[in-house]
């Protein structure tokens, strides 16, 4: 079980946004659009993507089954995802 | 675990398939029913691709068959009849002209798959010029090493690839490449940047194939190699029979067909098997934009109602984790025959086909130098789960082991590892390396063509394959030469060595690693090892770039300073380090440029 946290819109766009970083390190983030398809717009390929959500889920705690990775495409998309499924803190 | 072998009914399948008596079948086999199944030019003019894909049916009953369904990422849809197919090619053939470009002269696309990619591979081939693909995910560096190789003259791709590959720059050191066509600008940018769309609209919709001899060149497909640069393997015209035949047997295409090949045409299956063979045999073809998702491709299958489907290793271990019941969430019954390509399939993939799927997943293998699918496993035979099957109709593949003074000797008892080998003179068998006859000479010894993979064979004549005779990786159903990756690794102003291998990986196969050692000034950190990734990623693209890196000092050499990947790759494996002085003498041969096939193998 993950440490359950208690993350804001904020704390959580910043471990997006991290992870992101340790994927695609030469992309220029601050120029990411919340609608902006990320593996095209960052060259994240389907297994890297894969990587991504699995490292999400482990820090906060929200696991994203296969089926829903056309939901979680995009950082608004993802970022809606999650916000409604983070444990709550205890 | 031993896997049961999985028995077929003829009775209980849809439709009868195109191969039912594998002996029968391969015993009767005659190129000239081949022959006879395609058309050939008007007036005896020869045999091109082109016109037996599409311009063929567009002059008779198919004329208004849906030939090409495309699906575009934000759910638009494009469909082409087999006449409109045409009449677009016979455009992009006609731009060919009006820009002068000539019978031979090299066209490059490079874009994700969106219909301009297709018409202009059909158009290219119209026009007798060769067609070279590049993958869409490579980054400036092998895409420019690529056009250099090639001297490509005509490059098509889109606005934002051009962009972000920065082929503006490279230009300047392409002297050959004289135009630049993209594909999705309304307007020329220069008098060599040019809007295809309204070259398009300006050219006539009418155009005749000129004379092509069956043995006239039509694809080139980069390949990569161990040590130096990749390799362009040559295929000619006459390689429609071959498309055409193994689809016949290896896919069990029927004229009703609906096709879904997931390949990108970056790869050569996604020409031979996502362009060529499909429309030879007028199905419908189905043509997917968005990269893998789940959802979507069950989807695909049920909206679509796709026939007969040709995927990969990677993705089907990609269904596999999704924990549901495709069956009852998806109408997939229109679904007959799986097949899959790019690496060797699991056995658990080949039984979770069947188990939910409720169809087994044919496993095959060929590779970019075969042009097309060599061993395989048909509707009607019995599937070992595991095997790649058993030779193509028409096809002789064996066992040989290569002897140390250059000859090979042949297999023959069963179960023995060794070097898989064909028999050469099969139509889409690459007839060269561009600009490189003596690898290409290397590639045969005492008449056998060595593929450069190991397999064994068994008692019944099932192939199964055991792995890679050289250093290449295989990632995502694609090859990595680490050569490529250790060069640009090494342009960074702290790499002092680089040492690239593949790490096994149980979705994609295997997975890029890099060690890198530093020079004297540099430390290892996170920042330095995010830098490289970056670094990599900026030059090579994701799909060739190395996702791990691992810091090392004194990487293990051989005397003539030579990187000892199989080294690395064992002690990453834990596996036995095994005798070293084999070992370095397989790095010096492989270095001195001893023949490519006749390399020492470990045990």
């Amino acid at each position: 079980m993950n440490a359950v946290k208690n993350f804001g819109p904020k704390e959580l766009r910043q471990i997006v946004l991290s992870q992101l970083h340790g994927l695609a390190p030469e992309a220029d983030l601050s120029t990411l659009r919340p609608h902006d398809d990320l593996r095209e717009t960052l060259e994240i390929d389907s297994f890297d993507f894969l990587n991504f959500l699995i490292a999400l889920d482990q820090e906060v705690g929200v696991e994203i089954p296969e089926k829903d990775y056309g939901k979680v495409g995009t950082l608004a998309g993802l970022m809606d995802y999650l916000l409604v499924r983070l444990p709550e803190a205890t | 675990m031993e896997w049961q072998p999985i028995h077929k009914s003829l009775a209980a399948l849809q439709v009868s398939p195109n191969l039912v008596d594998y002996v029968q079948s391969c015993r009767t086999f005659d190129w000239a029913q081949v022959h006879r199944a395609l058309t050939g030019l008007p007036d005896g003019q020869g045999l091109n691709i082109a016109y037996e894909a599409v311009d063929r049916h567009a002059s008779g009953p198919r004329r208004n068959h849906l030939a090409l369904r495309w699906l575009g990422k934000e759910g638009e849809v494009r469909d082409f009849t087999y006449a409109s197919l045409a009449e677009q090619s016979n455009r992009f053939a006609n731009v060919l002209c009006t820009l002068g470009v000539n019978k031979g002269d090299r066209i490059f696309v490079l874009a994700s798959r969106i219909p301009e990619l297709y018409i202009a591979v059909l158009g290219t081939l119209k026009q007798v010029c060769v067609l070279c693909p590049l993958f869409s995910a490579f980054g400036p560096g092998p895409i420019e090493q690529r056009l250099a190789l090639g001297d490509g003259r005509v490059l098509v791709t889109t606005e934002r690839l051009f962009q972000q590959r920065k082929i503006a720059e490279m230009r300047a050191r392409l002297p050959t490449l004289e135009y630049v066509l993209l594909t999705d600008v309304p307007a020329h940018l220069d008098s060599s940047v040019l809007s295809l769309p309204q070259l398009m609209a300006a050219a006539s919709p009418q155009f005749t194939i000129p004379p092509t001899a069956p043995e006239e060149n039509a694809l080139l497909h980069f390949t990569s190699g161990t040590t130096g640069k990749p390799k362009g393997a040559l295929h000619v015209h006459q390689a429609v029979l071959f498309h055409y035949m193994s689809a016949h047997y290896a896919l069990d295409l029927h004229p009703d067909d609906v096709f879904w090949c997931t390949a990108d045409p970056g790869w050569v299956t996604g020409t031979s098997y996502g362009i060529s063979a499909p429309l030879c045999h007028g199905v419908t073809l189905i043509v997917d934009e968005a990269e893998f998702d789940a959802a979507r491709w069950y989807q695909i299958l049920e909206e679509q109602q796709v026939t007969v489907w040709y995927t990969a290793p990677t993705a089907i271990r990609r269904l596999m984790r999704m924990d549901l019941e495709p069956r009852q969430q998806y109408d997939l019954s229109h679904l007959r025959f799986i097949a899959s390509v790019g690496e060797p399939l699991n056995p658990e993939a080949v039984n979770w086909g069947v188990n939910r799927l409720h169809l087994p997943i044919h496993d095959n293998w060929w590779q970019t130098e075969t042009g097309g699918i060599m061993i395989a496993n048909y509707a009607a035979m019995e599937i070992r789960p595991g095997s790649m099957g058993r030779p193509l109709p028409g096809i002789e593949a064996r066992i040989v082991e290569l002897l140390e003074n250059g000859h090979v000797r042949v297999v023959d008892s069963p179960t023995v590892e060794g070097h898989l080998a064909l028999r050469p003179g099969w139509p889409s068998m690459f007839r060269g390396y561009w600009h490189d006859e003596e690898r290409y000479a290397r590639c045969f010894v005492d008449g056998w063509y060595i593929s450069g993979d190991l397999a064994r064979q068994d008692e019944e004549g099932y192939f199964w394959f055991v792995g890679r005779a050289d250093d290449i990786i295989k990632t995502a159903g694609h090859m990595v030469g680490p050569f490529e990756v250790e060069s640009a690794l090494l342009t960074h102003p702290a790499v002092a060595e680089a040492g690239v291998i593949g790490v096994p990986d149980p979705v994609i196969g295997e997975v890029v690693k890099a060690f890198v050692s530093l020079k004297p000034a540099f430390q290892p950190s996170e920042t330095l090892r995010l830098e490289l990734i970056g670094w990599g990623r900026a030059r090579l693209g994701s799909a060739v770039a190395p996702k791990l890196i691992e810091f090392q000092d004194n990487l293990p050499k051989t005397r003539s300073g030579k990187i000892m990947r199989r080294l690395l790759k064992a002690r990453e494996l834990g596996l036995p380090e095994g005798d070293l002085s084999t070992l370095e003498r397989s790095a010096e041969e492989a270095e001195s440029g001893a023949t490519d096939a006749a390399r020492s193998v470990l045990p």
